[in-house]
């Protein structure tokens, strides 16, 4: 409305057909006044409003967002608005993270006959966004460039595994060979510094089977793509951590899956690594102590002590162990979980909101959208139909700004949701080096602090907190209006 | 002889900005900082910049084929007297900035010389690539010795290799020699004003030529051509080889030689924005890139795009345009998640055809 150009900011509600939408309509029946902030999108449920609708809205310039439906135990559907509130708590706890105010969204329940309560809301959201004024946009923040500290301690002793089983799990894998379609481990790559996933069919592919902190790759992503096959697959802690939540969402059958397990000592932060050697070198040797390992490039030695080299998620972890195997090989590792924040979490933490933005601006304007991190990913399974590329509806600019890139891993986080188990492959595989785990890791904090410390990848038989509801959320606060 | 020139060695910073003088946009190597990766791309010089002679991350051909480009946008307006008369206003937007890339290397500048033939001298020649590529002056500067994943030489380039530079840039003790290759180059160092290096010449020879002897022998690949066609149908080669690959588009977003695009229609023509319409990269990896408006796809498996690719690379262009489409530069092997390798790929299908072929 012209006359009303600069007092109006742009608030997009998202109001379920059964309730809310009735209830603005007798709001409206009853002349009760409202401000004109607000554009409506009418949605049959808050069960249909995905948590992508408000994260681009509010990427594309919107200044708030409200959804508003049934109030529990009156959804039209009977569960569709408890399955939206998990996932809309979800929603406002990652928003910070990205650089978004939290308080620019808010959920709440109003039936067809609240026109006044209809009113209140509206007239109490719109004021609040009024004082929080324009949201800020991507476009204009000021691009910032941080890096994280690393200087970490470790809940469990990091090494190389020098002294690992292996010998004990390649025969284990041989004789158990002739059962399974392959087995997936490791092999050296193209230089004594990488090892690349291995499928070994023959007794002589077990051979070259290796262990120790360049194993970076999770070989569980392949499993989903073998759904029906044999197939025996070697892991680390963190990789059996994506066998179980696979297991969890029925992705592949336990009975398929034969999985051998060693106790990870830690792997090696590649990009650290190659920060030191450069990125382009000739691999003289590779030489290992219990301790660290020795790179020789260019004929210039560089010592790597896994200590103060290891990934950002071995500090944290505490599952070096398999938490799900059929044969296991060396000493178990006993690590008693304590607060933990991971390094990027915790660089972001520190920040304001609007460095927060100015950061991921920064770091997104490098992307080049080759969708590794997509790929890398053991839970990403929607594979070739991933909504990044569908062209209808065409949720993704082919444009090449920022926000379209960050939307992105805005989807790639969401749709993770109580999914992600921390791998670290989204990160690890991209190759510009932009520290995306984080997103995931703010929404793993968010499920923990949402559904009573849940982890996802612990216990196969866990159903995933947004796959399921409960009429009375124990850890919910719902905002009081 | 061609025109030679010397500068020293903290001269390179000077030069770039000398040639960003009068509007010219000069991509220099740009180490982006506080990156959790080593990470070099190609950034405008700017006073202030720091630039590297690092081999970059990321390859300069988004001088001539930009990540995103928009071709037109286009506008719907109604005749305010009469409401049924519209009218579609159309307008191409064609760029085309002086442009020079400053210290890429050889395999970088062999890809713009790949892109050409396709963009320029097919059937009908690419107008915004050709608006850009004729603005453009490439000064790579050589490389001294090859890496772990790098392979230009057996491919048809080299360390020192001239293909697709109009300067060659050699490192020579106390400083670099400039060699003009093209008519462009010595219009380039006609206007620098840099002193004459004609007698510094022999100390550039003998660095290119030690880069040389730097290199492991490269293998055979003249087979390359038919074994691949020969391995063509042979499925269980392909699994085999492409078993741990991810299928993402790493290798061909940081390749300098792939140019396959796709083009899309954003924007509504009614609205006050108007639409416009984009063509960016697109990869053969992608499931998007061959799947049919029916739904049907005729390379579903990652094994039959890897073989796209690869076939293309080593037998497809090379058969409609002579060079192989490749220029070595290892980036598809460095940058991908699973380590991938495709001269691996290549030499093993030429083993595999032996006897075949």
């Amino acid at each position: 409305m012209p006359v009303l150009e600069g007092k109006e900011l742009r608030i997009v509600g998202f109001l379920c057909n059964w309730c809310s939408y009735g209830g603005a309509d007798t709001a409206g029946v009853a002349r009760a006044g409202q401000p004109t902030d607000l554009r409506v999108i009418r949605v049959p449920c808050t069960g249909r409003v995905d948590p992508l609708f408000i994260v681009k809205a509010l990427l594309e310039g919107a200044d708030g967002v409200l959804v508003s439906g049934c109030h529990p135990r009156d959804c039209h559907y009977s569960v569709g608005n408890f399955y939206a509130r998990r996932r809309l708590e979800v929603v406002r706890e990652f928003l910070p993270v990205i650089g978004i105010d939290p308080r620019r969204f808010a959920y709440t329940w109003v039936s067809a006959s609240e026109g006044q309560r209809w009113q209140e809301v509206v007239q109490k959201f719109t004021a609040e966004i009024h004082d929080l004024g324009p949201a800020p946009r991507l476009e204009d923040a000021k691009p910032l460039l941080r890096l994280a500290d690393m200087a970490l301690t470790s809940l469990h002793p990091l090494g190389t595994g020098e002294k690992a089983a292996l010998a004990e799990l390649k025969e284990a894998i041989k004789q158990k060979l002739p059962e399974l379609d392959f087995v997936i481990g490791w092999q050296e790559g193209y230089d004594a510094a990488h090892t690349v996933p291995l499928f070994m069919k023959t007794p002589e592919d077990v051979d070259k089977l290796v262990w120790g902190p360049l194993n970076v790759n999770n070989p569980a992503v392949y499993l989903p793509q073998f759904k029906g096959k044999k197939v025996g697959i070697v892991v680390k802690g963190c990789d059996s951590r994506s066998i179980a939540e696979l297991l969890q969402e029925k992705l592949i059958n336990r009975e398929d899956v034969t999985i051998f397990s060693i106790p990870c000592e830690g792997v090696l932060d590649m990009a650290r690594v190659n920060t030191e050697l450069g990125r382009y070198t000739k691999i003289d040797s590779v030489t290992m102590d219990e301790a660290s390992v020795t790179i020789t490039a260019d004929g210039t030695e560089h010592r790597f002590c896994m200590t103060e080299c290891a990934q950002g998620k071995c500090y944290g972890c505490t599952t070096p162990g398999a938490v799900i195997a059929d044969q296991r090989f060396g000493t178990p590792v006993e690590v008693t979980p304590a607060a933990h924040t991971p390094p990027e979490l915790a660089m972001l933490d520190a920040m304001s909101l609007e460095e927060r933005m100015g950061f991921w601006k920064a770091q997104m304007e490098r992307c080049l959208r080759c969708y590794a991190c997509r790929n890398a990913c053991p839970m990403c399974v929607c594979r070739d139909y991933c909504i990044s590329d569908s062209r209808e509806p065409h949720w993704m600019s082919q444009g090449e700004s920022a926000r379209d890139k960050l939307f992105f891993q805005t989807i790639h986080a969401l749709h993770l949701a109580g999914r992600c188990t921390g791998c670290g492959e989204c990160q690890r595989a991209c190759p510009v080096g932009i520290p995306i785990l984080a997103l995931r890791q703010q929404i793993a904090r968010a499920v923990g602090k949402l559904f009573g410390g849940y982890q996802s990848g612990i216990n196969p038989e866990a159903i995933p907190p947004l796959l399921t509801y409960a009429v009375e959320e124990p850890h919910i606060h719902e905002r009081d209006w | 002889m061609s025109k030679i020139r010397f500068v020293a060695s903290d001269g390179l910073p000077g030069l770039a900005a000398s040639l960003a003088k009068g509007g010219r946009r000069v991509l220099v190597p740009v180490e982006k900082p506080a990156a959790s990766k080593p990470s070099v791309v190609f950034a405008p010089y700017e006073p202030g910049v720091k630039m590297t002679l690092a081999k970059a991350t990321v390859p300069p051909k988004e001088a001539v084929l930009p990540e995103c480009e928009t071709l037109m946008t286009f506008q719907k307006s109604r005749d305010p007297a009469d409401l049924n008369q519209t009218t579609l206003a159309l307008t191409a937007v064609e760029e085309g900035v002086p442009t020079v890339v400053f210290a890429c290397r050889p395999c970088d500048a062999r890809g713009f010389a790949a892109l050409d033939k396709p963009f320029l001298e097919g059937l009908y020649a690419d107008p915004y690539y050709k608006a850009r590529r004729e603005k453009l002056t490439v000064a790579s500067l050589t490389c001294a010795t090859g890496c772990e994943t790098c392979f230009c030489h057996w491919v048809g380039g080299g360390p020192t290799s001239p293909i697709g530079s109009d300067v060659l840039i050699t490192e020579i003790e106390g400083g670099y020699v400039l060699q003009a290759m093209t008519p462009k180059g010595e219009e380039l160092l006609e206007a620098s004003g840099l002193p004459d290096g004609a007698d510094k010449f022999p100390l550039a020879e003998a660095a290119r030529k030690a880069a040389w002897a730097s290199l492991v022998p490269a293998p055979d690949l003249t087979a390359a051509r038919e074994s691949l066609k020969a391995m063509f149908e042979d499925t269980a080669f392909w699994e085999a080889e492409t078993a741990r690959c991810l299928s993402c588009g790493a290798c061909t977003y940081f390749c300098p030689t792939c140019y396959c695009f796709n083009i899309t229609d954003e924007g509504e023509p009614q609205s006050p924005c108007g639409g416009r319409r984009l063509r960016s990269w697109d990869n053969c990896m992608s499931s998007l890139y061959t799947r049919e408006a029916s739904g049907h796809n005729p390379r579903p498996e990652k094994y039959q795009r890897m073989r796209n690719r690869v076939s293309h690379k080593f037998w497809t262009y090379p058969e409609n345009w002579g060079p192989y489409l490749c220029s070595g530069c290892g980036r598809c092997i460095t940058n991908c998640p699973v380590c991938l390798d495709i001269r691996a790929i290549v030499l093993d299908a030429v083993a595999a055809a032996k006897g075949k072929v």
